[in-house]
């Protein structure tokens, strides 16, 4: 269960690089605990902090007007690398509720839909037109658009992903409204392949 | 007319949702005690359970120090609570773990198909991004997030896009001393690190059906660095020899129904693909990263490229900094602070056969530290039965117990700012070893070889 999402107005903050990956997003040393909270300060923190964890003012989120910019900008392949949903976990908790890039890690646009963060796909050229508008953008989910100063783009999104992201869903609710087709499909295959079942049951 | 991935879809489809999500049915799960507790300890939190504990293992691999005489204390601060609690999550859910100690105990990807857990046909997913690695048996097997992890132990499925499809052919012979590895890199470094984006990607060819089965999941492991869904190989004799009698594979008559089944896990003649690639590999050479991406690999006689208009100027400057390089700059001859040998990458007996090799009768060179991590506590007795580990203790290199190791720096040991290290691990990115330290990505034997020379050498 995420917090829904349907529309945001913010300032987009520029991370234009390819290849930002999870590692950069939330550095492995930054994970201290089993839970899934208190990481915003670990959000970037190779970038963020320099020496003695003190800010480095060249970072984007450190510099007004983006340091509580809720939208980022980015380069291809966003969130590659480790699977890490701690990622996620982070850039919501900072307060980024969606990455604006041309395309992104699967597994991290997996688990940026199931931790309420949208994964915006448009091309590297509006994007840069929108890192050029001075004022907030404001991303519309139901209607699928980005909006901010002269720029308008429309986005595409899967039927699945963007309602899950709306409704802040919770995925094993819904799939286990299947729980009797999962069930007599399991029965079948077991029957059908039983060396794919271990053990008793 | 259906692809190798159209089966492995197609037998594990359950129903599609509202949203077009295809509800796949999930035949393994493995966890680690980096995310292991927060999926655990999450699903119960909601009150609901492992629906097929059977189905579900874990393996202490990420957190857990390498040192010998090692224990649940870790250099990584706080790593004790990723141990007990991952250990007390499976204990409550009726997991199998592979604990510290458990003469199974290793890196998740190398466990698994050693133990037969993962086999041709089955779909297997593991909160961690080299679980591609499996698919190298003839299996789906991808890396997901925690979330999604919950979703499957509850349910024993996953709500997925069906992802499109990839055909990667390799053709032509591997030269001597050109591995599994350094295909992989070079796939990356001519299509890019998002050259796979999103598909299931599909390894065929001469080239690929001519690798030994642990050089299969070498490759297999790489896809993950290609932006893939997730990669696999078509199953054949080799792997079918290599799984038979391995602890968790079907025995006896049930095997053989097993192989009768399996003989269908291939692509058939007309199969269609959404994209197709192909790399000559007769041509290849070892190769090694020079930037902070595996996209920024090159054959290692080559100087490190000017920058070439793909992707950015200021990224490709970047790199080089964080890297200290300049353009033009060979690569061979490089001097090294640090070699290491190990990860879900590189790490299996034959990996260990060619890097000791390598060393036989030599010794690594004066201020270089060289540190062999095995794969598993079965690849150690395996690799210490033949004498590998007495090769390389001789020639001064650590030997390590089992695990994810120095693949990646959590908070505890590190091979420290600017140390030059070159490593059979999969991931080159900044700080990824160590705030600051600078990995170069290559082969084992390439890496034994520059560990003796003190500078980047080709074996």
């Amino acid at each position: 269960m995420s917090r829904p999402f349907t529309t945001l107005t913010s300032v987009a903050a520029p991370l234009i690089e390819d290849n930002i990956d999870t590692d950069i997003i939330i550095p492995s040393r930054e994970m201290k605990t089993t839970g899934k909270t208190g990481l915003k300060d670990g959000l970037f923190a190779g970038r963020r902090y320099a020496e003695g964890r003190v800010e480095n003012p060249d970072f984007v989120l450190n510099r007004a007007p983006f340091r509580d910019a809720a939208i980022l900008l980015a380069g291809d392949n966003f969130g590659c690398g480790s699977s890490r949903e701690h990622a996620v976990w982070a850039l919501a908790e900072y307060g980024l509720r969606c990455v604006i890039a041309p395309s992104f890690s699967p597994i991290f646009a997996g688990n940026a839909v199931r931790g309420g963060v949208l994964p915006l796909v448009l091309p590297a050229a509006e994007i840069a037109a929108l890192a050029a508008v001075a004022g907030p953008l404001t991303v519309d989910l139901p209607a699928q658009t980005v909006t901010g100063g002269d720029a308008a783009f429309s986005f595409a999104i899967g039927a699945e992903a963007k309602a899950m992201l709306i409704g802040g869903l919770d995925a094993i609710d819904l799939t286990l409204l299947f729980a009797d087709r999962i069930a007599d499909w399991t029965a079948r295959n077991r029957a059908a392949r039983p060396w794919v079942y271990l053990g008793s049951a | 007319m259906p692809s190798l991935f159209d089966k492995l879809w197609d037998r594990h489809a359950i129903a599609t949702t509202e949203g077009g999500a295809t509800i796949i049915a999930i035949d393994r799960i493995f966890l680690h005690e980096r995310t292991g507790a927060a999926a655990l300890n999450s699903l119960a939190a909601a009150g609901r359970s492992v629906i097929d504990p059977a189905r579900a293992f874990a393996a202490m691999d990420h957190i857990v120090d390498t040192l010998p005489g090692r224990s649940d204390v870790t250099t990584m601060p706080g790593g004790t609570a990723f141990i007990r609690e991952t250990r007390a999550a499976c204990a409550a859910a009726g997991i199998t773990l592979f604990d510290i100690g458990d003469p199974q105990q290793g890196i998740v990807h190398v466990v698994s198909p050693e133990l037969g857990i993962v086999l041709p046909g089955l779909t297997l997913v593991a909160p961690d991004s080299h679980t591609c690695t499996q698919g190298a048996v003839g299996a789906l097997a991808w890396g997901i997030g925690s979330s999604e992890a919950e979703h499957a132990l509850a349910t024993g499925t996953l709500r997925v896009m069906r992802p499109p499809t990839m055909r990667v052919t390799f053709t032509g012979t591997l030269p001597p001393g050109v591995t599994a590895k350094d295909m992989a890199l070079a796939l990356i470094a001519a299509h890019g690190a998002a050259g796979g984006q999103g598909h299931a990607i599909e390894f065929a060819g001469p080239a690929v059906t001519a690798l030994a089965m642990e050089a299969r999941m070498t490759l297999c492991n790489m896809a993950t660095e290609f932006a893939a869904f997730a990669g696999f190989i078509a199953p054949d004799a080799v792997t079918f020899d290599w799984l038979q009698g391995r602890r968790y594979a079907p025995q006896g008559a049930l095997w053989d129904r097993a192989l009768a089944d399996w003989q269908d896990l291939r692509s058939d003649a007309d199969a269609v693909f959404d994209r197709e690639i192909s790399l000559d590999v007769s041509t290849l050479a070892p190769m090694v990263s020079w930037g902070t991406s595996p996209a920024q690999s090159l054959p290692l006689g080559q100087p490190v490229p000017a920058f070439s208009g793909s992707g950015s100027r200021a990224a490709h400057d970047k790199a080089l900094a964080y890297m200290g390089l300049a353009e033009g700059q060979s690569l061979a001859g490089l001097p090294i602070d640090a070699a290491f040998i190990g990860s879900c990458t590189n790490s299996r007996l034959s990996d260990l056969e060619r890097a000791a090799a390598v060393v036989a009768g030599r010794q690594v060179a004066p201020g270089v530290r060289a540190i062999i991590v095995p794969g598993s506590s079965a690849v150690k007795r395996a690799a210490e039965a033949k004498g590998l580990d007495a090769i390389f203790r001789a020639a001064g290199f650590e030997w390590r117990e089992s695990g994810c190791s120095m693949c990646f720096f959590a908070g505890g040991e590190s091979f420290g700012p600017q140390q030059r290290v070159i490593s059979s691990t999969n991931r080159n990115f900044e700080s990824r070893q160590g705030p600051g330290t600078r990995t170069h990505i290559a082969s084992p034997e390439t890496v034994a070889a520059s560990a003796i020379a003190g500078r980047i050498s080709a074996a």
